[in-house]
């Protein structure tokens, strides 16, 4: 197996292939025009609760959300 | 020394038991019989459930000539942009350079760059601008593109893309670290590419 091929320069600098391919997404919709920006921006939006198991009970769960605070 | 050499040089190079090659997959879907058997002897009125296995469509023979169309599934994560369509040609970014794909192209799998993809049908080209993604070219003539965005190019705004171009130029000048460095780097490719789509 040949040893390191010339990665990549975001692979050089820690980046895994799917943040690339997310930071690229995100970009080209940004650069859309308008009713099409805002359909791709609200069509990506996440809204989740992790909590972490500690003894059987769930600690306060971290919320991360794309939604604004209403 | 060389008393075996007859003996060696006629002797069949393929090891005895070749084990087939994981892309000469059976082309139809192998249905368990031992189990569908001992089900109808324990239950003979219900039919016996199907397996994962029986519900997959077997994979399209290689035809031993090469097809005059080039069959293209072009899937998003939320869409599914073309499935199935029989075309001429597909022009894709590849990280290599634009790769012009004809039916009886070789099996190849491309890694995408941000760039133009044409499907060239006749003498109509649709073209959409890709983020990134892969194109697996299957021996066959089917082309499977995914892509995580694509838009056609009526939807990009010019004056948005120039904006972004001058503001990673930016970033790039005064960027610090290395990950600010990668970051500032794919945001310049990116918009580089939507301004010559746009523009070529």
């Amino acid at each position: 197996m040949a040893s390191n091929a010339a990665a990549p320069f975001w692979r050089a600098a820690g980046m895994t292939y799917i943040t690339y391919s997310n930071i690229c997404a995100n970009l080209v919709r940004n650069c859309l025009k308008e009713p099409y920006k805002t359909e791709a921006i609200s069509r990506e939006r996440v809204h989740f609760a992790v909590s972490k198991w500690a003894e059987g009970k769930p600690e306060k769960p971290t919320v991360r959300t794309d939604t604004p605070e209403a | 020394m060389l008393r075996r050499a007859t003996t060696l040089l006629t002797r069949s190079t393929i090891p005895l038991r070749a084990r087939p090659f994981s892309t000469d997959v059976a082309e139809t879907a192998p249905a368990d019989s031992t189990f569908s058997d001992a089900w109808k002897k324990v239950v003979p009125h219900i039919d016996p459930p199907r397996t994962p296995l029986t519900f997959m469509k077997p994979r399209p023979v290689t035809p031993s000539s090469i097809p005059t169309k080039l069959t293209v599934n072009f899937v998003l994560p939320y869409a599914s942009e073309l499935s199935a369509k029989e075309v001429d040609m597909v022009i894709i970014p590849a990280s290599t350079g634009h790769m012009g794909v004809l039916p009886g192209h070789v099996a190849t799998i491309a890694e995408l760059k941000p760039g133009v993809m044409s499907v060239h049908e006749g003498a109509d080209v649709t073209k959409y601008f890709v983020s990134s993604g892969f194109a697996f070219i299957h021996a066959n003539s089917i082309a499977d593109i995914i892509a995580v965005e694509a838009v056609p190019l009526d939807r990009v705004d010019a004056s948005l893309v120039q904006k972004g171009l001058a503001e990673f130029t930016q970033k790039l000048n005064s960027a610090s670290t290395d990950l600010e460095k990668a970051e500032a780097q794919i945001g310049v490719d990116v918009h580089s590419a939507l301004n010559s789509a746009l523009t070529g």
